[in-house]
């Protein structure tokens, strides 16, 4: 008796409807566009690129874009379009490591609180409290800058700077889910705290902070961007966008293509994903829902 | 008279009301010091109206909440005491079919993983022996076994009741905790599932402790009846003898307000008045002095006990009719 799990009739419908409001909306779909060019310019980055995006040639320093050299080239001669595209693989690599990270320490922390609730809760919550008092991006420099500026230690900055919002949603979803009957049948049915918070209580919070964490996907780029341009966050020679910006500071007024393209790049990126996000808050609103 | 399996002596679950910090502590009273006997292979209903504390019992008496003081016997263990092994076992012999069928199957699983989470709990066995296991259940209630691989949101309110009654069944308990299993279900599916649970109760010899505010549904079912009112029993015994002789006001005045499927019946006009009052702070005395028809100063005054009138037959009352 060989079984597969059937996808059901009101599931597809469901699906069908998110596609009709997606479409539905223009902003969504101009929000999708740019993250699918985005993530298509990630995948085949290496493709894409003409030049290496480290190889310094002082010879050709400073170019103003032509046909060459699209964007122009910096101070040191490397050219900016290849880095830029080979910029965006580094931005995808922050943005999924960064969700994975702080949404998973997010969720963590808000199951375990709402869960046992009293002093856990209030314990818990105020540490969260304490990570919310301060601006985020000051508290992001203060731990690239002490932990050293690199990439792992920016993600691991921004990281430790977002997981609030998740703790708290996931812990306001923790504390109506865990009274619910169906959880008491497991208690009933002799299972542990344990079982029943990460088997049966945390499935049921991970949709809310999958839809913020989509929204939150575009501070994340700025976040990094931020820390790039102030020397906190990944290192020369590596392409990062905001480290980009930064170096093209000081010739603003006559090279202005070595700050402007990596900057019009995490413009685009970043209203792409808040576009998106709004979008797929909207479609999951059941108010917007049939 | 058969062997007891649960003996709920003095029991007590109070739960605090958080007012300021200056005024004194207050408790509401859900269960006051109850003392019941279920019988072994019995069906026991427990009766009463809305906030009476019916609900709050039978959760205690599995340990769902945990009871400010009393004893709970379950086939002559003290399951208050009981810890890590012990209290698994007993759980695994208590279940429970909550009133809501909507709310007490897990949104997000198929049927087959919310049957089989106690199974996988309990006992060491493989899938495939859980599968088969479950698709045994489900034939058991009334459905296929290929309704395991969907979801709880496909089904009717009377399937889902089932459900979780294969739910509460695949654990082969000896006792299960049926609170108000039909009343969110309509009429002609309350008959279906009652019908089931009869059946079904006969062929595993189980005991159930019935939880509903209908009556006509323990004329159906039941064996014992326990009335509460304000977390008190005010009467219990055998469902023909209150039934036939109610002995407290209360029950007399429940009795009369059920209606009867007669058109040629003409009702007396006696009605229940007001309302249930509070339980954290009740009527000194006996507790439905305040709506009691016979009602005098020494009911006001003294509280009584829970007296035994005839053989098994108790009733809270100076004046029991």
């Amino acid at each position: 008796m060989e079984k597969t799990v059937k996808v059901s009739k009101p599931f597809m419908d469901d699906l069908k409807h998110t596609a009709f409001l997606w479409r539905k909306s223009r902003l969504t779909m101009i929000g999708s566009a740019i993250i699918l060019v985005f993530l298509l310019m990630a995948a085949f980055a290496p493709l894409i690129a003409p030049y290496d995006p480290v190889q310094q040639n002082l010879q050709i320093k400073l170019q103003a874009p032509s046909w060459q050299h699209l964007f122009g080239t910096d101070q040191f001669g490397r050219d900016i379009f290849s880095r830029v595209i080979m910029g965006s693989r580094i931005a995808l690599w922050i943005i999924f490591l960064v969700s994975v990270i702080s949404g998973s320490i997010g969720i963590i922390v808000g199951v375990t609180a709402g869960y046992f609730g009293g002093i856990v809760d209030e314990v818990l919550m105020r540490i969260t409290d304490m990570f919310l008092a301060f601006p985020s991006l000051v508290l992001a420099m203060a731990f690239a800058a002490m932990l050293g500026p690199n990439l792992t230690n920016t993600i691991i900055a921004i990281s430790v700077v977002t997981w609030t919002t998740y703790a708290r949603l996931s812990r306001a979803e923790a504390t109506k889910v865990k009274s619910q009957p169906y959880i008491e049948a497991i208690r009933a049915a002799g299972g542990g705290n344990l079982r029943i918070m990460f088997l049966h209580v945390l499935p049921m919070c991970i949709s809310p902070v999958l839809v913020q964490l989509t929204l939150r996907m575009g501070t994340i780029i700025l976040t990094a961007a931020s820390l790039g341009f102030l020397g906190l966050g990944v290192q020369p020679p590596t392409p990062e966008w905001g480290a980009m910006v930064s170096d093209g500071r000081n010739y603003l007024i006559d090279q202005w293509w070595i700050s402007t393209f990596p900057g019009i790049f995490i413009a685009f990126v970043v209203l792409g994903f808040n576009l998106l996000g709004d979008g797929i808050r909207d479609m999951l609103d059941p108010r917007l829902r049939r | 008279m058969a062997e007891t399996l649960i003996k709920i002596r003095n029991l007590k679950t109070y739960f605090p009301v958080k007012k300021s910090i200056f005024s004194k502590k207050l408790f509401v009273k859900a269960v006051d010091n109850v003392n019941m006997d279920v019988p072994k292979g019995s069906t026991f209903a427990v009766v009463g109206e809305s906030g009476s504390g019916k609900t709050t019992l039978a959760r205690t008496v599995l340990r769902l909440i945990e009871p400010t003081s009393g004893e709970i016997e379950f086939d002559g263990k003290n399951i208050l005491e009981l810890k890590g092994k012990d209290l698994l076992e007993v759980r695994r012999n208590m279940q429970i079919v909550f009133q809501d069928p909507y709310n007490s199957l897990h949104p997000r699983k198929l049927i087959k993983n919310i049957i089989g989470e106690g199974m996988k709990i309990h006992f060491k066995i493989s899938d495939i022996e859980i599968r088969d296991r479950i698709a045994a259940v489900l034939k058991e209630v009334g459905l296929i076994d290929d309704h395991m691989y969907r979801y709880a949101h496909e089904f009717s309110g009377g399937q889902r009741q089932r459900i979780a009654f294969a739910r509460a069944m695949v654990l082969k308990p000896k006792f299960i905790v049926l609170d108000e299993p039909t009343s969110a279900l309509d009429v002609s599916v309350q008959a279906m599932v009652l019908k089931m649970l009869k059946e079904i109760k006969v062929q595993e010899s189980l005991t159930y402790m019935f939880i509903t505010h209908n009556l006509s549904l323990v004329d159906y079912i039941a064996d014992k009846v326990a009335v509460m009112y304000v977390g008190e029993v005010v009467e219990m015994g055998d469902k023909t003898t209150i039934f036939n002789h109610p002995s407290h006001p209360y029950t007399d005045l429940l009795m009369a307000s059920n209606p009867v499927p007669d058109p040629k019946f003409v009702r007396e006009k006696r009605l229940l008045k007001g309302e249930i009052p509070s339980s954290i702070n009740p009527p000194s005395g006996c507790r439905f002095h305040n709506r009691c028809p016979f009602a005098d100063e020494r009911c006001e005054r003294e509280e009584p006990e829970l007296r035994e009138i005839k053989p098994g037959h108790f009733v809270r009352c100076h004046y029991p009719l």
